[in-house]
């Protein structure tokens, strides 16, 4: 088989045709997978829910709250959860950029009282071994069953009353400010539907 | 030598004489970047291996097609476009693994590796032996970032494969699972590598 010549026409037509299918085939895959990455997003943060949330029986996504904050880039998202009609807490994400790789992104969750119940790390690109550490068992019960108006969440280090991740203070540091920012926007959400009419 | 090609030797070059990590000392970006556990290195090496496997084939079809002067923007749209899938599909239905390897999937297209075997054999040979070369490369890949993940995770976390068998607030070496750690041990399983495979041939 003898190799085509590199002329113009030859080099524009090849590339071309290549381009194309490698085009074409990339849409098809993309809309293929279009509704499983979806899903696979929604499962995610309904587990994250569940995780974070006191016991609930309503279905907090499709009720779920955006505030605007100067802080936060994007929205804060708040997801309500009811049990047979009371409020029973929600769960509120929080970020922050400030990582030690950039943003550290968390989901909160409270008890109607503002006490956290739960924490869960969405987001993050900490260092392997040491701020991913923040997943684990061990730094997270530090903040269950702690309200944040009498818990202070920065580091130690700083006046705060978080026990710091050996080696990973950065990381602490962001993860103190995107829960502090959660719990701020609950505190603002909560305000707003004390009237029991909601 | 295309048609004559012993395959079994074709094969088992790419995980011994020829392994792209601890011969070659290709793709060094990925091998240093994710192998921070066991599991990360066996699924950026699966990643991979994939990524090559389909770019030998489409490349060795192709090849009598492709002017020599356009080869290289060609045969990286190729593997551009397979690796987006492959990045797609990590999404879809393995989110878990999309998050751990972040960045490092986009990065497979300009793993060396994968260009190299395009351009130094899939274009220059028939069908067969382009996936018998891939497969062979892509497992020696595999193999390398499983156990240099395996190594940095044992030493590093006291764990493998996220089965731990120490306590979780014992004191590892957190060394090997940073940045430096990965060139130590790295450097160190070349050495051993080497070493037993020169006294195999």
């Amino acid at each position: 088989m003898k190799k085509k010549e590199s002329t113009l026409v030859n080099m524009v037509v090849v590339l071309f045709i290549i381009t194309l299918v490698a085009g074409l085939t990339l849409g098809y895959v993309n809309d293929v997978t279009l509704e499983p990455k979806a899903r696979a997003r929604l499962a995610k943060k309904v587990s994250a829910l569940k995780t974070v949330l006191p016991t609930f029986d309503n279905d907090p996504v499709p009720e779920m709250v955006r505030v605007k904050s100067e802080l936060a880039k994007d929205s804060i998202e708040i997801y309500p959860a009811f049990r047979e009609g009371a409020f029973a807490g929600a769960a509120v994400t929080g970020a922050s950029e400030r990582g030690y790789s950039g943003l550290v992104k968390l989901m909160v969750g409270f008890q109607p009282d503002g006490t956290i119940n739960n924490i869960e790390v969405l987001e993050q690109k900490e260092t392997p071994g040491l701020g991913t550490k923040m997943k684990g068992e061990k730094f997270l019960q530090q903040f269950r069953g702690k309200d944040p108006s009498a818990f202070n969440l920065k580091v130690e280090k700083d006046g705060g009353q978080v026990d710091a991740l050996a080696g990973a203070t950065i990381s602490t540091r962001a993860f103190g400010e995107a829960a502090q920012q959660a719990y701020d926007a609950f505190v603002a959400y909560t305000d707003t539907i004390t009237k029991p009419d909601k | 030598m295309a048609e004559t090609l012993d395959q079994k030797q074709n094969f088992l070059k790419g995980i011994i004489k020829e392994n792209p990590v601890f011969v070659m000392l290709l793709g060094m970006c990925p091998t240093l970047g994710v192998t921070s556990s066991a599991f990360n290195g066996l699924g950026m090496g699966v990643a991979t291996l994939f990524v090559l496997l389909m770019s030998n084939i489409v490349v060795s079809l192709i090849k009598s097609q492709v002017p020599s002067k356009v080869r290289i923007p060609a045969f990286i749209v190729i593997i551009a476009s397979f690796v987006t899938v492959v990045e797609m599909v990590l999404e879809a239905y393995i989110p878990f693994l999309y998050e751990q390897l972040g960045i490092f999937i986009p990065l497979i297209v300009v793993n060396c590796l994968i260009l190299g075997r395009a351009e130094a054999f899939a274009s220059k040979n028939n069908l067969t032996s382009s996936v018998v070369d891939a497969l062979g490369m892509g497992m020696g890949f595999v193999i390398a970032l499983t156990a240099l993940g395996a190594i940095r995770e044992i030493l590093g976390n006291g764990s493998i494969f996220e089965f731990r068998f120490v306590p979780e607030d014992a004191n590892t070496l957190i060394l090997f699972i940073l940045p430096p750690g990965a060139f130590i041990a790295l450097a160190y399983l070349a050495i051993v590598f080497n070493r037993l495979t020169r006294k195999m041939a």
